[in-house]
């Protein structure tokens, strides 16, 4: 991977506790994966930033390749890569993600 | 478009003891997919996923699969 976009990502992943590269945005996500990301998140009352990776060809392809994922959307925790959507949706309905979460949060 | 069929025969290269269940949710690409192997014991969600997107890492860079709904967990 260019090294450029690699420090790109790692800016985007330590820029924010929990950061979401998806497609669109919170407002208006542009797929059902991703909109199921930012629905968990924002029930659980997390804040969060994103990356719109329909805006940029070359995180889109390098967060793949930086993550070893080859989907969209992808959630980082404190600059931990903690899985997709159906991952999300898993923990989320566990209660896992609302522990992983305020554990990490409080560190 | 790829057949149910197809997905399990490459999941099953990767994973041969696996139990997997393919289902179409639309037009022949956006797959959701259940597998259940003794293989995923003891490897976190992430690296479960990670080995099933690896058995179809071709279809998913073509976008012969263009959206997979995976679950992944181990045999009871």
């Amino acid at each position: 991977m260019d090294p450029n976009t690699r420090s790109r990502i790692e800016q985007l992943i330590n820029s924010k506790s929990i950061f979401v590269f998806m497609k669109g945005n919170k407002l208006m996500p542009q797929c059902g994966f991703s909109n199921n990301v930012v629905q968990i998140l924002n029930s659980l009352g997390m804040s969060f930033d994103t990356f719109d990776v329909l805006s940029d060809m070359e995180i889109r392809e390098g967060i793949k390749e930086y993550s070893n994922w080859p989907t969209i959307p992808q959630v980082y925790v404190k600059g931990e890569f903690i899985g997709g959507s159906d991952i999300l949706i898993s923990m989320y309905n566990s209660g896992e993600l609302k522990e992983k979460l305020e554990i990490s949060l409080a560190s | 478009m790829i057949t149910a069929k197809e997905v399990t025969v490459l999941i099953k290269q990767s994973l041969p003891d696996a139990q997997i269940d393919v289902k179409d949710l639309g037009g022949g690409d956006h797959l959701e997919v259940n597998v259940v192997s003794s293989k995923f014991s003891g490897l976190s969600l992430v690296q479960q996923h990670q080995l099933v997107y690896g058995a179809l890492k071709n279809e998913l860079k073509t976008e012969t699969i263009h959206a997979l709904a995976l679950k992944t967990s181990t045999p009871h």
